[in-house]
């Protein structure tokens, strides 16, 4: 599947921002399916000396934020000049703050993340749909393509949105500013469509 | 819009699919890793392995098995089955495991439910609840339906909620193995006075049940083993009905 998009033979070295928040075993297989070793690491030094730099996260914001500080990673972030890609609550991270345990975020992102209403079930679990696909992350993707979502908080829609989701509102499913991107969803869970994302990314 | 799901489940022993499976194409039909990849392709939306073995390795086992299913399932999957400590959980969802489904250990010590949420989040503590009508009363049931408890299914599966679980999975064991359908009316009471999504299973027997359960019983993902394994529904042409239905899946 991979030797389709010629990427098998670029070598490049990808880390995973390892901060001890949640599973990142998966994300590690998915970049080992499109032929690539990504390496768990919170090293200063080789996440800034990486060519790809993935931010996943999984559990509670303000916790998250506090173990990123802890490690001196909340100033490194927001400073590096590859591509990074945040994942799902790596993503929410990037932003703003998040009103999850009254988080004060990154702040690449311009956005403050939000808890869904009780109006709809929280939290959103399943497959939702991508559309406004605005940003090379989403080339080959079509319109509507369904992708993975956990998540009881969302990032409104803002001007640094590159494609929307619709659970109670219409939200930011991925974020993008200079080369920073975030995705709300779970590229390495959502089948198909999500690996051609992530290999999107890893071309970048 | 958010799609309703569609979850095979698998049950295992040893490391080892136990249903026979009637798959012509499977090298071996005792492989969950190949059974999953299959049904991936086949579009599933996501997975359930539950663990009936009761061996000492067993741990070690589960853990292997999580560990090789991540590796080449790229949709998500729970894992249940005995599952009844934090340190369970933890070596579950670092090999890889998405979710985790806890049931009697839940019933014995509802604070295990707290516990699991504050360490993982909401996100992957699945609360899986067996049930059966006594006298016309939803009665909680242990050990795969065997035991009685003094619970109630609607109060429990409250509790369950305000204790931070992310998700229900709701097995009627008077449908279970009936191929009759969905317990609809309960799901759909569970559906509405909760505000977390309703796994329905027990009873899937054709592709109508599971548009029932969708409509009348208001589940958010329907769950079945048999049907899928022996082919008697495939879940390709099942979405292709629901989808005709009016009801939004992933196709």
């Amino acid at each position: 599947m991979f030797s389709r998009f010629g990427l098998k033979s670029i070598k490049m070295k990808i880390v995973i921002i390892n901060y001890g928040a949640g599973n990142i075993q998966s994300i590690k297989f998915a970049i080992k399916r499109l032929g690539f070793d990504a390496v768990l690491t919170n090293d200063v030094e080789e996440i800034k000396n990486a060519d790809k730099v993935i931010f996943p996260g999984v559990g509670e914001a303000s916790s998250a934020m506090s173990k990123l500080r802890d490690s001196g990673l909340d100033n490194l972030i927001p400073n590096l000049k590859q591509p990074v890609l945040g994942i799902c609550l790596g993503m929410q991270l990037m932003c703003h703050s998040s009103e999850e345990g009254n988080t004060k975020g990154l702040g690449i992102f311009d956005v403050d993340v939000i808890k869904f209403s009780s109006k709809v079930k929280v939290p959103q679990i399943g497959w939702n749909q991508i559309t406004n696909l605005k940003s090379t992350l989403f080339k080959g993707i079509e319109e509507n393509e369904h992708i993975y979502l956990v998540h009881s908080f969302y990032a409104p829609l803002c001007n640094e949105t590159i494609a929307e989701c619709s659970y109670e509102v219409d939200y930011s499913a991925a974020l993008q500013k200079d080369n920073f991107y975030g995705t709300q969803f779970h590229p390495e869970k959502s089948s198909d469509v999500g690996q051609r994302i992530l290999e999107n990314f890893l071309k970048m | 819009m958010l799609a309703k799901r569609i979850i095979p489940c698998l049950d295992i022993k040893d490391g080892r699919t136990v249903k026979g499976v009637n798959f012509v194409d499977l090298r071996d039909a005792g492989d969950p890793v190949e059974l999953a990849e299959i049904y991936s392709k086949e579009g599933a939306d996501e997975l359930v392995f539950l663990d009936i073995s009761a061996t000492e390795q067993k741990r070690k086992t589960l853990a292997d098995l999580v560990f090789r299913v991540a590796e080449k399932v790229n949709i998500p999957f729970t894992v249940g089955g005995g599952i009844s400590s934090v340190e369970d959980v933890d070596v579950l969802l670092q090999n890889g495991a998405d979710k985790v489904s806890i049931n009697s250990s839940a019933v014995k010590n509802p604070q295990l439910i707290n516990d699991l949420v504050a360490k993982f989040g909401s996100q992957c503590i699945v609360v899986a609840i067996d049930a059966k009508q006594i006298d016309g009363e939803w009665i909680v049931h242990l050990v795969g339906g065997k035991v009685p408890t003094d619970r109630k299914l609607f109060e429990w599966a409250k509790e369950v909620e305000d204790r931070g679980a992310g998700e229900i999975l709701f097995t009627s064991m008077d449908n279970d193995g009936t191929k009759d359908g969905f317990a609809n009316e309960a799901l759909a009471k569970l559906s509405t006075e909760l505000n977390i999504p309703i796994i329905a299973s027990g009873g899937a027997g054709n592709k109508q049940h599971f548009t029932d359960t969708f409509v009348n019983g208001k589940a958010d993902a329907a769950l079945a083993a048999s049907v899928f394994h022996f082919k008697e529904i495939g879940i390709q042409e099942l979405k292709e009905e629901l989808k005709e239905n009016g009801i939004p899946v992933r196709i």
